[in-house]
């Protein structure tokens, strides 16, 4: 963590919070954006995730709180705040009637890029999101995937520190979906990105950390990576030996049995057990057929996160440390 | 302030790539062609009209913008309607919020993209009394001063559509709400007529009263400042109604 925190700090939200009338849509929200981050915003519809953003991109006043882009107010200084962000909304920010390049223009001019650089800009930022085929064509005959292309062309035409994407992969066929998560991928090797979505697997694939809102609050913020999920292993055996066999081995730390030769193994906190089950299979003669580690999915997490009336903030942090 | 001038290119553009611009000048120019025809058929037939006090700047002229100030009362609200509102409905307005444009750079540059459409109906207006200028003596001063009571009218009628045009997210409304709005402005005039209390204070608020003496080739300051101060408030209450949004 010490580490991390050294490096440059691009947005520092604050106890951030919004009202509309009575409802509380964000409650005393803290984020922290690094340079290099790919952050992902989870949440059940009506979380509070866009409105988030919105606050994040200075369309919206937060009720109370603070939000700092490289260290300037968005309150105090919002127009140079706002030099550093690009912001793709839910619905992509298009006129219809124009051709792409002319928006590309348009949004360049918008954001202070000088004229004589603007075309470079824009062949930049069509290059990046695929963009060169369709220069000449009114938006509005584009198809909806290329449409949030053209969105995501405009937030990073100025080259932003920050881009901030409101659930950009919503609405689009699967290869589409691909297409831009490798875009989002691409873009976070040069950018600081923020992302919201409520589909997890686009998250597990693009984002470095998660952060999970339920009702307007925060109830997970950790890095994820691939293999850090693991809490059981699954083990089938032809000739099962007796569960305290099983409980002995190193780095097991319960043993429940499934029926059918399949027995799940809790894994104590910090160690792999596979190496040792396997071969105490096969001194045992156990018929080892089946051995694998039991990942706790996101899905599993978010599921659990945001069905309960409690946040339960202490199993993430066995989570991690498993 | 350079944002004021990308931003006011921009919805140049799109006014005149949409159809709406160019139907709304044809028809425009249509109707007050057919006036001015008119006026010059009957102008040519009563010659004695042209005494030593009224020129044919002042039957043509005069007439021809006075006519004029009824169809932009009909035409402005069509072409400020999507201003704002069709931005909102659209979510293009996010664009313009979150880009480093202050709320008054955003207004500024909208409006003044309007303007450059005022231009070209103006240009349309001056060239009909103008086409006379071979065969007759006309006089300019009195072209210009009319030119001059058409041009603040409609930077009026478009400060007051853009705030209409802020406050709803369909266009539709917002033309029927400036058409309104205008046309009350308007009529506002009526009241001086009554026997009230503050009756000329009524009559000075209308929008239409303090166009006549321009149109008579009378310059007064205090009519070209009625209209810019109409289109201040207007164009404030709209970065006001917008930063409302905000919040």
């Amino acid at each position: 963590m010490e580490s991390e925190i050294r490096n440059e700090t691009l947005i520092e939200a604050r106890h951030l919070s919004r009202r509309y009338g009575p409802t509380l849509a964000v409650a005393d929200l803290n984020l922290t954006l690094r340079k290099g981050e790919i952050l992902g915003l989870l949440g059940p519809n009506g979380a509070g995730k866009s409105t988030t953003l919105k606050m994040l991109a200075g369309c919206l006043a937060p009720t109370a709180g603070e939000v700092r882009i490289k260290g300037v107010s968005l309150r105090e200084n919002p127009n140079l705040a706002k030099r550093h962000l690009g912001y793709l909304p839910e619905q992509p920010p298009l006129y219809p009637e124009l051709t792409v390049d002319e928006y590309l223009a348009f949004c360049a001019g918008l954001h202070g890029i000088p004229r004589a650089a603007r075309a470079a800009a824009a062949a930049q930022a069509k290059q990046a999101c695929g963009l060169t085929g369709v220069s000449g064509r009114v938006i509005g005959n584009l198809s909806k995937g290329y449409q949030q292309r053209v969105g995501l062309a405009q937030a990073i035409i100025h080259r932003p520190p920050v881009v901030i994407l409101d659930e950009p992969t919503v609405g689009l066929d699967p290869i589409q979906i691909r297409e831009i998560r490798g875009l989002i991928a691409e873009l976070g090797r040069s950018h600081s990105v923020i992302l919201s979505s409520h589909i997890l697997p686009e998250i597990q694939a693009t984002c470095q950390r998660v952060m999970i809102v339920n009702r307007g609050r925060v109830v997970f913020d950790d890095v994820v990576s691939q293999d850090m999920r693991f809490d059981s292993v699954a083990v089938r055996l032809r000739r099962a030996p007796q569960a305290a066999e099983l409980a002995a081995l190193p780095g097991v730390a319960r043993v429940e049995e499934l029926g059918e030769g399949r027995w799940r193994l809790g894994v104590a906190a910090g160690a792999d057990p596979r190496e040792a089950i396997a071969e105490a299979a096969v001194r045992g003669g156990w018929g080892l057929i089946e051995l694998r580690a039991v990942q706790k999915t996101l899905e599993e997490m978010f599921v659990e996160l945001t069905s309960g009336e409690e946040p339960r903030n202490e199993t993430m942090g066995e989570a991690k440390a498993a | 302030m350079s944002n004021v001038f990308v931003i006011a290119r921009h919805e140049l553009k799109r006014i005149f790539v949409s159809p709406l611009a160019w139907a709304v000048l044809a028809v425009v120019q249509l109707i007050l062609g057919f006036v001015f025809i008119n006026l010059l058929i009957d102008y040519a037939r009563n010659a004695e009209y042209g005494d030593q006090f009224t020129g044919v700047a002042d039957y043509m002229g005069g007439a021809l913008y006075g006519f004029a100030t009824i169809v932009l009362l009909l035409v402005m609200p069509l072409m400020t309607m999507r201003l704002f509102s069709e931005e909102r409905k659209s979510g293009s307005l996010t664009l313009l919020l979150s880009s480093p444009a202050s709320l008054t750079e955003v207004v500024l540059g909208k409006y003044l993209g309007l303007v450059g459409f005022m231009l070209a109906l103006l240009a349309l207006l001056a060239a009909m009394p103008l086409s006379l200028l071979p065969g007759t003596d006309l006089d300019l001063g009195r072209i210009g001063a009319g030119l001059l009571g058409v041009f603040l009218i409609m930077l009026a009628f478009g400060a007051a559509g853009l705030f209409v045009s802020s406050l709803t997210r369909e266009p539709t409304i917002a033309a029927v709400g400036s058409f309104g709005l205008l046309l009350l402005v308007w009529l506002i005039q009526i009241l001086s007529y009554q026997d009230i209390p503050f009756a000329e204070v009524f009559g000075y608020l209308s929008l239409i009263g303090h166009y006549e003496d321009l149109r008579r080739g009378l310059f007064d300051s205090s009519d070209v400042v009625y209209y810019l101060l109409f289109t201040a408030l207007f164009l404030w209450l709209t970065v006001q109604r917008l930063d409302l949004e905000r919040n």
